[in-house]
């Protein structure tokens, strides 16, 4: 046999699931944010909010590598979920978040066994189709959903019994933040573990799982139940910090612009959820500014220009950046 | 003693045709058998039918005097029976230590471990790192699988089999792409691996089947033709009416 195996030549894997310097540093950027653009906090508040869903598809799309068209139905679940609870004189933020994650969790779970069985153009149609009929559910139990009026009514109740939302929005970000981190913390923990290994097994060869002994099927079952969870609880908080839910939030356009903004930062990474997010949202809150209309076309240049030039979306950018910067130094 | 691995008339249709003609193979505890036949003789469906990629339409499969018919493939691999690909199918992104380390966090259970990291599984991380360094990949541990030569590849594609920690291991044409200087030290490799690991060959280079084996069946048109000892193989008429054409030293 070899001889001993030295530390260093284990340490890539064994140190892999360490924090870096620049990930403390950009978990700085939501509290610089704060103070610096007091005035946004309801921007940033979407934007923390949807780097969530973000976050969401990424562990399905970027790990699992399950294409989805329609995460906005689980989106939409957590959001009604969260909303007729506060309608209902049940307005406990925490509890919410709870019974949509509950919820949206649940729906996942569910479809995961349709969604599941084909290939990736099946994936795309049934992830569809299924947020299709949510929509028009929702749509249709007028009396439950307040159709397309909206979901009227709702009272949330102060944050653990003492924060109330207050006008600025200044609990609204927080609360987004703090749950945004908590989130990001738990996948974090699991696109590392040997589970989330595993989905990335799958991705990258989907034929060789079971020859290592690997259940594709529940692994997948397990992780788009979660997504759907973690994308539940981006609709509630949606629902709690803007006290209101509309039909939109099971709109195919959230799901379409969701798979755009992971594609924007870098699938397969969580910082290329968050980054693609705030790039997304910050360009479209700037373009639509400028030029109500046709901001659109703004955008799909820079779609256009990230997947000619970038593939790996800004995320790859940035690494080879790095490498460049490393290589020149 | 039991068979590490046996078939009962197994039989595979897809639509008319008969890929799989009521084949019994049956392979002994710790032999080094081999399966040869012609292009088109049912050797890959063959394996998928034993390793649970396909279903049979009828027959059955024994591990170790169990029928694992009914199993899942990833069932069957838990149960000791692992296959390599004839084409290779690795994890691209992956470095080889991450590759393995996932197949033994997988054979010990830890696949659904979702809090610790995997670097932190240390018992996994170094038994992988060991079965690569075994195999001579010490110096490309860390380096993404895709970027490896073929023949590295081809050992890493092994090394998978291996973390399994099989009792039958089903070889589909191990040295398939491998210049000839390097195919020879693979075959060393898996020459050296213990007995108690039963190995089924599947392989086209005749030289290297009668180095290898110590028995030989020979699949025809889906159906087994002959199964003996290598040297009488090699003297069969019917076998040598086959492959007439086809020079059976290689």
């Amino acid at each position: 046999m070899s001889t001993q195996l030295k530390p260093a030549e284990l340490d890539p894997l064994r140190r892999a699931a360490d924090w870096q310097r620049w990930e403390y540093a950009f978990w700085l950027l939501p509290l610089a944010a704060y103070f610096i653009f007091p005035k946004s906090l309801s921007l940033l508040s979407q934007i923390a909010i949807t780097a969530l869903f973000a976050l969401s598809l990424d562990l399905i799309l970027g790990y699992a590598g399950i294409v989805s068209l329609g995460q906005a139905a689980f989106f939409g679940l957590g959001a009604y979920a969260a909303g007729l609870m506060a309608a209902h004189g049940m307005g406990d933020p925490t509890l919410g978040l709870l019974v949509a994650a509950l919820i949206a969790g649940c729906g996942g779970f569910i479809s995961s066994f349709l969604v599941l069985r084909g290939t990736d153009l099946t994936r795309l149609m049934v992830t569809l189709g299924v947020a299709m009929m949510l929509y028009e559910a929702a749509n249709k139990l007028t009396e439950l959903t307040g159709g397309v009026d909206g979901l009227q009514g709702i009272e949330v109740k102060p944050l653990l019994g003492y924060f109330n939302f207050d006008l600025y929005g200044k609990t609204a970000y927080w609360y987004s933040v703090v749950v945004l981190f908590a989130l990001f913390f738990l996948a974090r923990r699991i696109v590392h573990s040997p589970f989330g290994l595993s989905l990335q097994g799958i991705r990258q060869n989907v034929g060789r799982m079971p020859a290592i002994g690997a259940p594709v099927h529940g692994r997948l079952v397990a992780v788009y139940t979660l997504s759907a969870a973690y994308a539940g609880v981006a609709g509630a908080l949606l629902t709690q910090t803007t006290q209101f839910v509309s039909l939109d939030v099971l709109a195919f356009s959230r799901s379409a612009e969701l798979l755009l903004m992971l594609v924007l930062g870098g699938a397969g990474c969580l910082y290329g959820a968050l980054i693609g997010t705030a790039v997304f949202m910050t360009a479209h809150h700037f373009l639509s500014n400028m030029n109500p209309q046709y901001w659109q076309f703004w955008l799909g240049a820079l779609l256009v220009l990230i997947v000619l030039f970038a593939r790996d979306g800004v995320i790859g950018l940035l690494v080879r950046l790095r490498g460049w910067l490393r290589k020149s130094a | 003693m039991k068979p590490a691995l046996q078939t009962r008339r197994l039989l595979r249709k897809f639509g008319g045709y008969i890929a799989t003609n009521e084949v019994s193979l049956s392979v002994e505890q710790g032999a080094r058998h081999a399966l040869i036949g012609p292009n088109g003789a049912g050797k890959t469906t063959l394996i998928n039918l034993l390793t649970g990629f396909l279903e049979p339409d009828a027959g059955a499969v024994i591990l170790n005097g169990n029928d694992v018919t009914q199993l899942a493939q990833h069932q069957r691999v838990k149960r000791g029976l692992v296959r390599t690909f004839q084409i290779n199918k690795l994890f691209a992104d992956m470095s080889a230590l991450e590759s393995v380390t996932l197949a033994v966090c997988e054979r010990l259970g830890w696949g659904w471990n979702w809090w610790r990291p995997v670097g932190d599984h240390q018992a996994a991380v170094d038994e992988a790192a060991e079965l690569l360094s075994s195999l001579g990949l010490r110096e490309v541990l860390n380096q993404p699988t895709r970027s490896l030569a073929y023949g590295k590849q081809r050992l890493i594609e092994i090394a998978l089999a291996l973390a399994a920690r099989p009792t039958v291991l089903l070889l589909d044409e191990p040295a398939a792409g491998v210049p000839a200087s390097e195919s020879r030290e693979l075959f060393e490799t898996i020459a050296q691996l213990p007995r108690s690991v039963t190995i089924l060959l599947i392989e086209h280079d005749m030289d290297l089947v009668f180095r290898f084996a110590d028995r030989i069946s020979v699949l025809v048109n889906g159906a087994l033709l002959a199964e003996d000892k290598p040297e009488l193989i090699a003297v069969d008429k019917r076998v040598r009416e086959v492959y007439l054409g086809v020079s059976l030293d290689g």
